[in-house]
């Protein structure tokens, strides 16, 4: 194996396999053997793909011998496993989906194997992507590879984990109310959660329809960037897939934020953040004013009701969306004297608890009776706050705060289901509103009770199909303060 | 609305969930909560709002009417939890 | 007392189209089980649904041929409930936008009078899988111990149509019912088959006293796979209802099968407790907004309708209805028939020859009326020469075998063979000359008085001129020549 550091992030790594300088098959060796080295405590995976990820390597090095110009060539990917892969194994972390083999590939991962990429396993989250600590996987337990008694966010926890701990160069991750820029946030990652409708959910197991966005997980704004251009844009296979140009953002990029208004919400609650957190906040919006953005304030009325809105809609969705597990197909069947019962025990043995609470609230929101008072409500308060966003962007050209209520907390911290529901409080809104956002590493503070300091996120979120600026203006940020260059030094942590 | 009171057997019986007496406890008391919570968008003036289903706007999304490959039969049956020759089996329908 | 029948009817009809509704799979029928299946119609994780743009045209224009309306803006809608056979365990339909509103079915009984039911609503579903039933010997579900489930029909594009309850007796059902597979039949966009399935209907049926407002409870009635039991079912079911209730009992609101071996229907299951389909708007498919010009191009593209067809033939031509059916059955006969009316001007006469003759014909050798080698045109040149008393019936009658064999237009066979019908009494008058010559004795019995042996010499002087010469220029020059 070359002298390859797993560190070197994606643009670095196609450029090296395209010039040759070092080979794809090089590349993977070096990860999967710090896989090997590290899953064990951080847990990223839920199904490691060391023959595939070594086939395919094979396969992108016999690409560029004959010529083939690849994007991301030989840059190792974790794909969360709420998205198929032909012949692999996609559980959404469920019980009821525990041995399932996909027979066919989703359209973002296709793109990015396209492009020359290198799929390294199927990363652990939440089950069903319902959750923002991971803590809700029904198959493994993933940690936050910079404090191993903390969770990784959710739910792309394992996707997050997998990248923060470099067994994986980018990731995959899906975003339905934050599900990608959390767990950035908890593991000093940059997570971007493009405009509803520019990345194909097919393949994508679905949470929420309406919501359900897939966006990458990487060290830095521009593999965040060359991971976007390489999976946007419309799909036959998608009706909701939007079909409009997608300009590229890699070429985007900025060196600072002059002339552009970043807006401060002037609802958003701090309190929930504690000083130092909100501190440390405070900072990042000051560093932002030099790097030559004007800060100013804009009003979103609404912002607060956003998580109602959502704990409304998104259960309605599911509760449908999760109906064809059945047992009758695929998936885990517990035997019954009759198909009713069959559906029952199946369903009641196959779903954890938070999955069967937000079947059981959405089916209610849904059922006959309830239906105009919480489903037709969320839907109208939907639309107000998608309509408050968009006069807050005649105001400012991005929206800056919080991407989590707090830094990456212990396990078993959470108990009741509306304190791990409030860590999305400020990520949710930008969702309903089907808006690009993204999470950037904006520091650290040591939690109370921690041992070592834990990072920080800053969401930016722009109006729709604004991404190129969106990832331009994180890029100058990123540049300027240098905190997701800190990584190598904190990730030591999980090193054997 | 019918403030935070949810009929957990009835939704649960909809959704083909079996609860233990103990769940159905438990999920009655944690979603009234959230229906407590939820409640709060009352408050909002929704009545001259339209619905929002889908935040993009396209329209008249269609595909031509041209075929594509299906699945290999074996592919498809052999993760069926039951099969019998080329079918799936399932267990005795009772016309409810 | 005298009751009166209150009939509505549900019918589910599968669209012809290559591929499924949401999928790339072939909509085909009789198909080895679970080959026709993908991702997206397995329900599979992670699978999204994409509209058939055919399926879409073919329910507008179903639409436009009843006189609906076509909405500016429709939706699909998610029907929640699990049923094995359903993959998603829910039904992609439309619940408050389909892709039409309104419209009626127009149709017409055996004595030739039109009526009209209106359609309570059309709109576009999916269809589901079958399952079959094991260990209830029958075949049925009822005391089956298992199902065995094939998915190559799940996802078809599906056209429920329900009626209002405006259909009074089970002639008028079967009527409404032939009228609309007619119709869809002409559109092209369905086989309408009830032996295949393609198309599947319901009949719900209740009674009330002649001249009652308010509705009596109603049944459902499934189950019926002919046109045929669907008259039988509906009769032995207002039967039924009428005994129920003048034995002093209550109709109970249920669904009932119609047993066709032993000709009643029967109890499946009495009404459950209202469903609770938690219908919503599909967050996977966006709204339709058809364009007034696709519409428009849609109108254009419809031909004279089954209903409008009988009306002008009946009507306008005077066929009888009899006649008007063979028509409609047959859209190629058809347009044969109104190529030979077109030409010759003379629909009684293009009654008589194409559905006549030439359809005897047709059964003896069968081909097809509209393969003969007799075109319209040539029929048309043949009726202008009867018309014209060129030639007689008789002769008109061969000559059509004989275009029907290929031996030419009517003109160039009579010339060729010299059978046009003399009218010329001088040419007349030396055939009857000539009959008389040769029967002096029949004359002398004539002018005893012994008149009816006149007809023997007709029928002398029609052979020797090979019926040329017209019968009743004969008669005149006959009296004429024995008095
Ligand atoms: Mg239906
Ligand atoms: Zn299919």
């Amino acid at each position: 194996m070359g002298d390859f550091s797993i560190e070197r992030g994606a643009a670095d790594i196609a450029r090296a396999v395209t010039a040759g300088s070092v080979s794809a098959a090089d590349v993977v060796e070096a990860i999967l053997s710090r896989v090997d080295a590290v899953d064990d405590a951080v847990g990223a995976y839920l199904t490691p793909l060391h023959d595939l990820a070594r086939r395919t390597a094979a396969n992108v090095d016999a690409r560029i011998r004959t010529g083939e110009r690849l994007p991301l060539a030989g840059v190792p990917l974790a794909v969360k496993d709420n998205m198929c892969l032909t012949g692999t194994r996609t559980t959404a972390g469920s019980k009821i989906l525990e041995h399932w083999v996909a027979p066919y590939t989703a359209t973002a991962v296709a793109r990015l194997l396209h492009a020359g990429c290198v799929p390294i396993g199927k990363a652990n989250l939440d089950e069903f992507a319902m959750g923002s600590s991971c803590e809700n996987s029904a198959l493994g337990v993933t940690r936050n590879p910079y404090d191993l008694v903390r969770v990784p966010g959710g739910s792309s926890g394992g996707s997050a984990a997998a990248v923060a701990a470099l067994e994986a160069t980018i990731a995959l991750g899906s975003d339905t109310g934050g599900s990608i820029r959390e767990p950035a946030a908890f593991c000093n990652l940059v997570g971007f959660k493009p405009t509803y409708g520019r990345v194909s959910r097919y393949g994508l197991i679905a949470f929420a329809s309406s919501l359900d966005q897939i966006g990458p997980l990487t060290r830095s704004v521009e593999d965040a960037a060359l991971t976007y251009d390489a999976m946007a844009g419309f799909d036959t296979m998608d009706a909701t897939s939007v079909d409009r140009e997608v300009e590229p953002s890699a070429t985007a990029l900025r060196e600072d934020l002059r002339g552009l208004r970043i807006g401060l919400v002037r609802q958003f609650d701090t309190k929930l953040l504690g000083p130092e957190v909100d501190a440390a906040y405070r900072k990042a919006y000051d560093d932002l004013a030099a790097c030559g953005a004007e800060i100013v304030e804009v009003s979103l009325p609404t912002a607060d009701y956003g998580l109602a809105t959502y704990y409304l809609i998104a259960p309605a969705e599911c509760s449908s969306n999760l109906s064809r597990f059945d047992g009758v197909r695929y998936g885990l069947r517990v035997e019954a004297k009759d198909v009713q019962a069959m559906y029952e025990e199946t369903r009641a043995a196959g779903f954890g608890p938070e999955v069967k609470r937000r079947i059981l609230i959405g089916t209610h929101a849904l059922s006959s009776g309830f239906y105009d008072a919480y489903y037709v409500r969320a839907q109208k308060a939907r639309t107000l706050i998608a309509r408050d966003f968009d006069k807050a962007f005649a105001g400012c050209d991005l929206i800056a705060c919080p991407a989590a209520s707090s830094p990456a907390f212990a396990f078993n911290a959470k108990s009741d289901p509306y304190s791990m529901y409030m860590m999305d409080y400020y990520t949710i809104p930008m969702s309903l509103a089907g808006l690009p956002a993204l999470s950037v590493p904006c520091g650290w503070v040591t939690p109370p009770g921690g041992s070592v300091p834990m990072p920080l996120g800053l969401q930016l979120c722009a109006p729709q199909f604004a991404e190129p600026l969106l990832l331009g203006a994180a890029h100058a940020y990123e540049r300027t303060t240098g905190h997701a260059t800190q990584h190598s030094a904190r990730v030591e942590a999980v090193s054997p | 609305m019918q403030s935070d009171s949810i009929d957990v057997r009835y939704v649960a019986r909809l959704a083909r969930i079996a609860l233990t007496d103990e769940e159905v406890d438990r999920f009655s008391e944690q979603l009234g909560d959230l229906l407590h919570h939820v409640d709060a968008l009352s408050e909002l003036d929704t009545n001259i709002v339209a619905a929002t289903a889908q935040v993009v706007e396209s329209r008249n999304v269609t595909r031509s009417d041209e075929r594509r490959p299906s699945l290999d039969r074996e592919t498809v049956l052999e993760q069926a939890p039951r099969r019998q020759g080329n079918f799936f089996r399932v267990p005795r329908i009772i016309a409810e | 007392m005298n009751w009166e029948a209150v009939i509505g009817i549900e019918c589910h009809v599968e669209l012809k189209t290559q591929t499924k509704m949401f999928c790339g799979c072939p909509n085909e029928f009789g198909a080895e089980p679970n080959t026709n299946v993908c991702p997206v119609c397995l329900g599979m994780p992670g699978a999204l649904p994409v509209p058939n743009r055919v399926a879409i045209e073919h329910m507008v224009r179903a639409g436009l041929a009843f006189g609906a309306e076509i909405p500016a803006f429709s939706k699909f809608d998610r029907k929640n409930y699990f049923y094995p056979d359903m993959p998603k365990d829910y039904q992609i339909s439309q619940f408050d936008m389909p892709l039409t509103s309104g419209g009626e079915v127009k149709y017409w009984l055996d004595d030739g009078t039109m009526k009209s039911c209106r359609l309570t609503r059309i709109h576009l579903e999916e269809d589901t899988g079958k399952s079959s039933h094991a260990g209830s010997g029958d075949g049925r579900i009822a005391g089956s111990e298992y199902s065995l489930v094939d998915f190559n029909r799940a996802g078809v594009p599906l056209m429920e149509c329900v009626s209002e309850p405006e259909i009074r007796s089970s002639q008028d059902a079967v009527a409404y019912l032939t009228s609309l597979r007619e119709t869809l039949l002409q559109l092209d966009v369905s086989d309408v088959k009830m032996e295949e399935g393609s198309l599947r209907c319901d009949a719900n049926v209740s009674i009330r006293p002649v001249g009652a407002t308010e509705l009596g409870t109603k049944t459902e009635i499934k189950n019926m796979n002919s046109f045929r039991s669907v008259q039988r079912a509906i009769d032995s079911e207002i039967r039924r209802q009428i005994e129920t209730v003048e034995a002093g009992g209550r109709v109970v609101q249920e669904t009932r099968g119609w047993d066709e071996a032993r000709g009643e229907t029967h109890s499946m299951r009495s009404k459950e407790e209202a469903h609770d389909y938690r219908y919503f708007p599909d967050p996977d498919l966006v709204p339709m907004e058809l364009q007034g010009d696709d519409i428009e191009r849609l109108r254009a593209g419809l031909a004279e309708l089954p209903w409008q067809r009988f009306e002008r033939l009946t009507g306008e031509y005077g066929l009888n209805v009899k006649q008007a059916g063979q028509l409609i059955d047959n859209a190629r006969l058809a347009e044969y028939f109104d190529r030979v009316v077109t030409a010759s001007r003379n629909p009684q006469q293009s009654t008589n020859f194409v559905l006549g003759d030439l359809s005897r014909l047709a059964n003896e050798s069968g081909v097809a009326v509209a393969d003969s080698k007799a075109s319209p045109d040539d029929i048309a040149e043949l009726i202008a020469m009867v018309e014209a008393k060129t030639i007689n019936s008789k002769i008109a009658k061969t000559l059509v075998e004989r275009m029907w064999k290929g031996d030419g237009s009517p003109k160039a066979i009579v010339e060729r063979e010299g059978l046009s019908q003399t009218s010329d009494p001088a040419a007349v008058e030396t055939f009857v000359d000539d009959v008389l010559a040769a029967n002096p004795n029949i004359v002398a019995e004539y002018r005893a008085g012994k008149t009816n042996v006149a007809g023997f010499l007709v029928g002398q002087i029609m052979k020797a001129s090979r019926g040329k010469v017209d019968p009743a220029l004969v008669n005149t020059v006959l009296k004429r020549k024995l008095e």
